[in-house]
């Protein structure tokens, strides 16, 4: 893996955005060749967002050919209410950008069916030709997207029940009413995931410091399913000094090393 | 005709790079409209799966509701309360011209006047849209002949009348029927008028106290009949007393029906109401604030000679006075003059400005899901204004029309 380590919040943010920005525009997207971007939401993305706007808007990054899939959605709750994460991309994202609206994909968490929405979501990533760069967050938990853990790391898009974790931490977009807060929500799996050619972890807080150390200096374990992606080919953690400070000293240096040269 | 199957096809227009009123606050949003309607552009994202068909730059300005206009006798030499055989070619001239004032709705108002009058003109001014021709007419506001003849201000004496025994239907007779009328102004101490206000009520209409010498139990019975609107707040009514507040303490009164808001019309033109007491006012009660022109024929006019009703009124600057008296005879400040001033006088914010223009008028005629607002739904009628709240454009049925949009331009 490669971890970079970023001063602070806003720094790590715009590194993450420029990496993401510069991928797409080597990749050359066009007519018949589409990017394609896994997304997160939550608030560690936001900063990465507010950057990769500004770059659209100086004319510098187009998503006019790139098409973008979603971790997560909840279920049950309506598409247009300010919590759902549809919301969140519109106005944290798409409301700013010139993506196709065909091309972003989001889970829907009211189907009728919703292993059969999970399943066409994964059908559609298939056709899309998998994502070429996949780019995710970390809970203090360790788990990526819904992936709570207990999750098998070769999971695939599906239906979850939130851990006690994840639902006390969203209470507060609820009023602090727990009872309000999702208890399900429908998540790209570990092995979805581990199927992109690349994938970019973010990670800042110091309350994700224990979660980065679980993630990378101890084994594969899905109690951490973060951990899976010590066993892909191409992931890169990105990070600030806050969330660094359960790692072993030496890892740090070492990353650090990289970065100098 | 804005059905929503001819709306779906009609083109999507995004305004940006503005500030818009929405919920109380100036949000940095851009305003989707189609067919007529403001539109929710994160619905037709993810549903229709669709982009804006054309984007319009708002230079950094305001965008506000189309100010509504719920007392205004003409303008532009134009008088309502004149029988003429063509009052429509009269309410559609005003109707064009107060677009520039940033006007998209009225309520062309007729003061006191003779029982022919009201007979040949209130069938001529129907309620109609508003559009590329002018700002739209939500009903004619009907101010006398049923007040006090101490406060009749301007109104001719000769036609002021009490209710017969009778009262409801003395009053249509009166005015020849009620279709097209949207709001009464009358004043409560008249013997009978609680059953004239409980049957006005119930057919939608709206009524309001003002040209009257009523104590504030009489106004709050005349209220709990269902009176909902002040006229212009201390003009023609009794001074504010500290043991009898008169009408002007309904603003505060406690005996108002449950969940019932009064709302109370304010000429803010400098010249009818001194700063002072609109700030007491608007302290007070700052929800129930309407700001209203009272605009006479004058309004657009320059200095001298003019009709008003049945008499003639003087010119002079921002002043408007019965000839030969000291008696002021109604404003000639555009809306968006109003608004300027109340924003400088009381110190308010931009958007509690721009609401009293707005929102609370529409609030008063029950309007509110529709006009007044730039929610989701609501009519795309708004006004395009600098920081200073000047009106740089008007737009009024945007998309409705097989034009593009519908826009003035006042540079």
């Amino acid at each position: 893996m490669r971890l970079v380590i970023l001063d602070n919040y806003d720094l790590a943010s715009e590194w993450a955005a420029k990496y993401i920005c510069n991928r797409i525009i080597q990749f050359r997207p066009g007519q018949d060749r589409y990017f394609t971007l896994g997304l997160p939401t939550g608030s560690t993305p936001l900063g990465c967002y507010k950057k990769l706007i500004e770059y659209h808007k100086n004319g510098d990054l187009s998503f006019k050919y790139v098409k973008t899939f979603n971790m997560d959605e909840y279920v049950g709750l309506p598409r247009n209410h300010p919590e759902s994460y549809h919301s969140y991309m519109w106005n944290n994202f798409f409301k700013h950008i010139d993506i196709d609206p065909n091309n972003a994909h989001i889970l829907d968490g009211n189907a009728t069916d919703l292993q059969a929405e999970c399943d066409a979501f994964e059908k559609k990533i298939k056709e899309a030709g998998g994502i070429d760069l996949f780019v995710g967050g970390i809970g203090p938990d360790g788990h990526i997207a819904f992936n709570e853990p207990g999750s098998s790391l070769v999971s695939r898009t599906r239906l979850k029940t939130l851990a006690m974790d994840t639902i006390l931490a969203n209470a507060k977009y609820f009023d602090g009413d727990l009872s309000k807060v999702p208890t399900m929500a429908l998540t790209v799996g570990v092995g979805t995931v581990m199927d992109a050619r690349e994938v970019m972890i973010l990670i800042t807080g110091a309350h994700k410091a224990f979660a980065l150390y679980k993630a990378i200096e101890e084994g594969v374990n899905h109690m951490w399913t973060v951990s899976a992606f010590q066993q892909h080919p191409r992931t890169i953690f990105v990070c600030d000094e806050d969330a660094t400070l359960e790692l072993r000293v030496k890892t740090v240096k070492y990353f650090k090393g990289h970065q100098r040269d | 005709m804005r059905g929503g199957q001819v709306a779906a096809r009609a083109p999507v227009i995004q305004f940006t790079n503005c500030r818009i009123l929405r919920g109380g606050a100036l949000l940095r949003e851009d305003l989707w409209v189609r067919g007529g309607r403001i539109l929710d552009p994160e619905k037709l994202f993810f549903e229709e799966r669709r982009v804006a068909d054309e984007q319009r730059d708002c230079g950094g300005c305001i965008l506000a509701p189309g100010f509504i206009d719920v007392q205004i006798n003409g303008g532009f030499g134009v008088d309502f309360s004149q029988a003429s055989e063509d009052v429509g070619s009269g309410v559609a001239l005003v109707a064009r011209r107060i677009l520039s004032h940033g006007v998209t709705s009225f309520c062309p108002t007729l003061v006191t006047s003779p029982l022919e009058v009201y007979h040949k003109v209130l069938p001529q001014i129907p309620v109609k849209s508003g559009g590329p021709h002018g700002a739209g007419v939500l009903g004619v506001h009907l101010e006398g002949p049923f007040i006090s003849r101490e406060k009749r201000g301007a109104h001719p004496e000769a036609h002021l009348r009490s209710f017969e025994a009778d009262a409801f239907q003395d009053m249509l007779a009166t005015y020849g029927g009620l279709d097209n009328v949207r709001i009464v102004t009358l004043a409560p101490e008249l013997g009978h008028s609680h059953e004239v206000i409980r049957e006005l009520t119930a057919l939608g209409i709206c009524v309001s106290l003002g040209h009257s010498v009523a104590d504030l139990g009489t106004a709050e019975e005349a209220v709990q009949s269902g009176a909902t609107f002040i006229t212009h707040l201390f003009n023609a009514m009794l001074p504010f007393h500290h043991r009898d507040p008169g009408i002007v303490g309904l603003l505060t009164s406690d005996r108002l029906p449950a969940g019932r808001r009064i709302f109370y019309g304010m000429i803010a033109d400098g010249i009818h109401t001194n700063p002072a007491a609109l700030r007491i006012a608007h302290r007070a009660h700052p929800k129930g604030l309407v700001l209203v022109t009272d605009a006479v024929p004058a309004l657009g006019l320059g200095n001298g000679r003019h009709t008003l009703g049945q008499q003639e009124v003087e010119v002079d600057g921002l002043t408007a006075y019965v000839a030969g008296t000291n008696t002021l005879s109604g404003s000639i400040a555009p809306m968006d003059t109003c608004v300027r001033h109340f924003l400088q006088a009381t110190g308010c914010s931009v958007e509690s400005a721009l609401e009293a223009a707005s929102l609370h008028p529409a609030q008063l005629l029950g309007l509110e899901k529709c006009k007044g607002t730039l929610d989701f739904g609501a009519d795309a009628d708004f006004v395009v204004l600098d920081d200073s709240l000047h009106v740089r454009a008007t737009y009024i049925s945007v998309g409705l029309c097989s034009a593009l949009t519908t826009c003035l331009w006042w540079g």
